[in-house]
């Protein structure tokens, strides 16, 4: 990994500003960084302040204001877990709220900025989220002394009650709430011993199951404003094209339409409901100019990367020398791997609410990099950022895709606003063909790898190439997150292997294309973690070893790497016989601070893959809520493995080809493997748990389909094995 | 104009009938806890239980939909429903939760039918729900937990 202190600004400077541009200089350094961001992370000033972060009712209850967003991972439950474990909060007192935009009082701190991704949630807010409840609980401790004339030291505060047991009182923390948050805030608080934890390393219920099964969740789309339109946009259905010609006269007349305007990204048809602006724009005509637009498809792209692989490329790293290495291996094992491009597809389409107000607007929405919406939702609008509020609220998952530097859907919704003569509030719904069309999608990838081993099956050379679009350029972060031409997006999970691989070298080839790329839960590590595990499992064999036990030997410097694999080797079974018609995977990928392995049971139902099983290990660090850890390792199996085994975006003519679920066909119910996690007891800080499990999967099945068929599919999504090998 | 009776209230609606059901809870009754997810049947976000079947509100027509009883996740009520809903929170199941509005309303025409489905039957008749954040193993969890709670 490259040196952080290049990149990365100070704390102070950071939390000063909250500017866009000061964002980008993180969250670019972190995406390049995730490791070292920790650290740094932790030597920073932090706020704690509870009237920032929490409000105590008269009631009793306790409302923390959520600086991250919940789409999903349980990280709102995460927040109050640390704070009511600090605070000694009765769990069921506990509500919560998202914070409005104020990176000057919420930035995460891995990214110095407000946002939420990158698996940081609880890593960022492991100091500081305790904090909070802590300094809430001193000055609570300390109104209570003042009301009830007693020392401080004989306040005892337990499950939600103030106590003072010499003189045996005792109240809810809502009677001395208003004293308490006006007292300064204590400049030191001592944190519990990890012992004394009730909450941390506990079950907890979600704080969102309630309102998600009941139907009262308020997600951006249920969001109403009075007298308000829905908009739709027609976007061309070629990347580049833009709108040369429109007639509209057919779409005014449908009714309930009342304008259409047009904007940057296409034509937008409002409407006073959401059934006629889509029936408006099915009447619109429009005529694109195609100069600029990918036209290829995705086999003539690759064949173009492919072509590029044979010039040098940019030397991401150069450690030893893999070329002589490579000279003198007894045996080399090489190949190609593909990686289609793939659409984030979350359940709810991307969807926000703006309303002008006298001030300026206010937008509702899934917003997760809220200083990003902030600043382009600012500069299409010619607002100062502080005339820009955002209200957040739950989104219906993301994946990467609500998290954009390019703010796409905030910025077209600012110009729709701009541009309307109505003074109405607006909602833009993107249908689901919009978001499958989309774009912003996980980038087309092809790697070409050589790895040579000598005669007693030591790795001497590695020799990895890899081709596709940045993430980072030509986004606000390009600046910070892409060093000498080399985006750490694609080659992330190579460059940081865990592997003692003394000789290798890595080398990016930046792709050029029209369609926007972006984030796909795991960014880069959803494509090199597999070239990197179905390549040692092939290396294995090769050399004759046992996979788990070849991986084990290149991993003995990091204990925490061995214990992961060690524990989901034996949980599974590792090493006895598989039952005859089943295929057995592993694979380890260390992501986001977060060591996982993963062992995959496959059998074949004609050509296609049954996967049957999946036993994960995981090293996250303190497991703050061991639940919510299993749930995201069981719903990251669920989710990745339509990739594995079908999801593909492909374009004829650069027209994408997919437009809805039925052909691109999320995991369902009845292809879903049993799940059994397992997670290694850690006192270490938090790290990621929303991203890391996605990694591993591809290569484990890969790797049991091999077991079991002979067959090494180098590709994903997988392709239809041959049942007769 | 067209009549619905949605959770036991007569709704007398201004639209054209073709209006897809689910816009019509949405956007003009603003029962917003059905879904939007893909609007071509595709998903189950948009479940509503119409005469006790699960049906997709975003692919039924308004006209069509007049003079049956509509159920939408806010009218749900009964043991079943409680047990399901119950069940739900106890295991966590929730990740986003967008599509769980319609999971819980499949789960609840099966179980209906069905007091004690088997791994099988669930997944039949969960075919069509999508979950994006993969909580599979938990619906399955929590539908029979429903079951033994009911039996």
């Amino acid at each position: 990994m490259r040196p952080m202190s290049s990149v990365r600004p100070t704390r102070r400077e950071v939390l000063k500003g909250g500017t866009v541009a000061a964002g980008a200089l993180i969250l670019g350094a972190y995406v390049t960084l995730p490791r070292r961001a920790f650290a740094q992370a932790a030597a920073a000033p932090i706020n704690y302040d509870p009237n920032v972060f929490l409000r105590i009712g008269d009631d009793d209850s306790v409302t923390i204001l959520s600086k991250h967003l919940e789409m999903g991972q349980g990280v709102t439950t995460g927040l109050a877990t640390l704070v009511a474990e600090e605070l000694d909060a009765k769990w069921s007192t506990i509500r919560l709220e998202h914070a409005l935009n104020n990176p000057a009082k919420y930035a995460n701190l891995a990214f110095g900025m407000q946002g939420t991704g990158g698996s940081t949630s609880m890593a960022n807010s492991w100091e500081q989220m305790r904090r909070v409840g802590a300094a809430a609980r001193v000055m609570l401790t300390q109104a209570a002394a003042l009301r009830w004339g007693v020392p401080p030291a004989e306040i005892e505060v337990e499950d939600g009650v103030v106590l003072h047991r010499p003189s045996n009182r005792k109240s809810g923390f809502g009677l001395h709430a208003a004293a308490a948050m006006a007292l300064p805030v204590p400049t030191t608080v001592t944190l519990k011993d990890p012992k004394a934890w009730k909450y941390i390393g506990k079950r907890v219920p979600r704080v969102d199951s309630v309102a998600k099964t009941t139907g009262k969740a308020v997600f951006a789309m249920d969001f109403r404003r009075p007298g308000m339109l829905t908009a739709v946009v027609r976007r061309p259905e070629l990347f580049g094209a833009t709108v040369a010609h429109v007639d509209t006269a057919a779409a005014l007349k449908v009714p309930g339409v009342v304008e259409v305007v047009q904007v940057p990204s296409g034509v937008a048809v409002l409407a006073k409901d959401t059934w006629s602006a889509m029936r408006g724009r099915d009447a619109l005509r429009i005529r694109w100019d195609t100069t600029h637009a990918e036209t290829r498809s995705v086999e003539e792209m690759l064949e173009d990367y492919r072509k590029a692989l044979k010039a040098p490329g940019l030397v991401a790293l150069r450690r030893g020398d893999a070329g002589k290495g490579l000279a003198r291996a007894t045996k080399t094992v090489q190949g190609e791997f593909t990686f289609p491009f793939l659409a984030h597809a979350p359940m709810e389409p991307m969807n926000a609410v703006m309303e002008r107000t006298p001030d300026g607007v206010e937008m509702w929405g899934g917003s997760q990099l809220q200083t990003f919406d902030t600043g382009a939702a600012a500069q299409v609008l010619g607002l100062k950022p502080e005339q820009v509020t955002i209200h957040t609220l739950f989104s219906g998952g993301s994946f990467g895709r609500r998290a954009n530097g390019a703010s796409d859907w905030t910025a077209e919704l600012a110009n729709i606003v701009k541009a309307m003569k109505a003074r109405a509030p607006v909602h833009l719904v993107w249908t689901r063909e919009d978001d499958i069309r989309g774009g912003y999608y996980r980038p087309l990838a092809l790697h070409q790898v050589r790895a040579g081993l000598d005669d007693t099956g030591n790795i001497i050379g590695w020799h990895h190439q890899v081709a596709a679009k940045s993430i980072m350029i030509g986004t606000p972060m390009e600046p910070f997150a892409v060093k000498d031409g080399v985006d750490n997006t694609t080659v992330e999970g190579i460059v940081d292997t865990d592997y003692a691989l003394p000789d290798l070298t890595v080398e990016a080839f930046n792709q050029k294309t029209a369609i926007p790329v972006l984030w796909f839960r795991s960014v880069g590590n959803n494509h090199t973690a597999f070239v990197m595990e179905t390549m040692m499992d092939e290396l294995a064999r090769a050399a004759g070893k046992d996979s788990v036990a070849f991986r084990q030997a290149l991993l003995a410097k990091d204990a925490r790497a061995v214990a992961v694999t060690k524990l989901a080797a034996e949980s599974a079974g590792w090493g006895a016989p598989v039952p005859p018609g089943k295929g057995r995977g592993f694979a380890y990928h260390h992501s986001f601070g977060t060591r996982v392995a993963m062992v995959a049971d496959v059998s074949l139902v004609g050509t296609e893959i049954h996967v049957e099983r999946v036993v994960a290990a995981v090293d996250c660090g303190v497991a703050v809520n061991p639940d919510l850890v299993v749930s995201q390792v069981e719903g990251s199996v669920g989710f990745a493995l339509s990739t594995v085994l079908r999801n593909r975006i492909t374009l004829n003519g650069g027209r994408v080809v997919q437009g809805n679920f039925n052909d691109y066909e999320p995991t369902r119910i009845y292809e879903m493997p049993r799940v059994e996690v397992h997670i290694v007891p850690s006192t270490e800080p938090p790290s990621g748990i929303g991203e890391p499990p996605v990694p591993p999967l591809a290569p484990a099945i890969a790797n049991a389909v091999h077991s079991l068929t002979g067959q090494r599919l180098r590709s994903l999504p997988l392709a239809p094995v041959n049942s007769s090998v | 104009m067209v009549t619905l009776t949605i959770n036991g209230t007569e709704h007398v609606l201004d639209v054209d009938p073709r209006m897809p059901l689910l816009w019509a809870l949405r956007d003009r009754l603003d029962l917003v806890g059905t879904k939007f997810g893909c609007g071509r049947a595709q998903c189950g976000a948009c479940t509503v239980h119409i005469d006790g079947e699960a049906a997709r509100s975003c692919s039924i027509r308004v006209g069509d939909a007049a003079g049956k009883n509509i159920t939408t996740i806010e009218g749900v009520t009964g043991k079943v429903a409680q047990a399901v809903q119950k069940a739900w929170q106890d295991l966590d199941v929730v990740q986003c939760g967008y599509c769980q509005s319609g999971q819980i309303m499949s789960a609840i025409v099966l179980l209906a039918a069905k007091p004690t489905p088997t791994d099988a039957d669930i997944d039949s008749a969960l075919a069509g729900n999508v979950c994006r954040c993969g909580t599979y193993v938990r619906i399955r969890k929590a539908i029979h937990q429903a079951a033994k709670e009911l039996a």
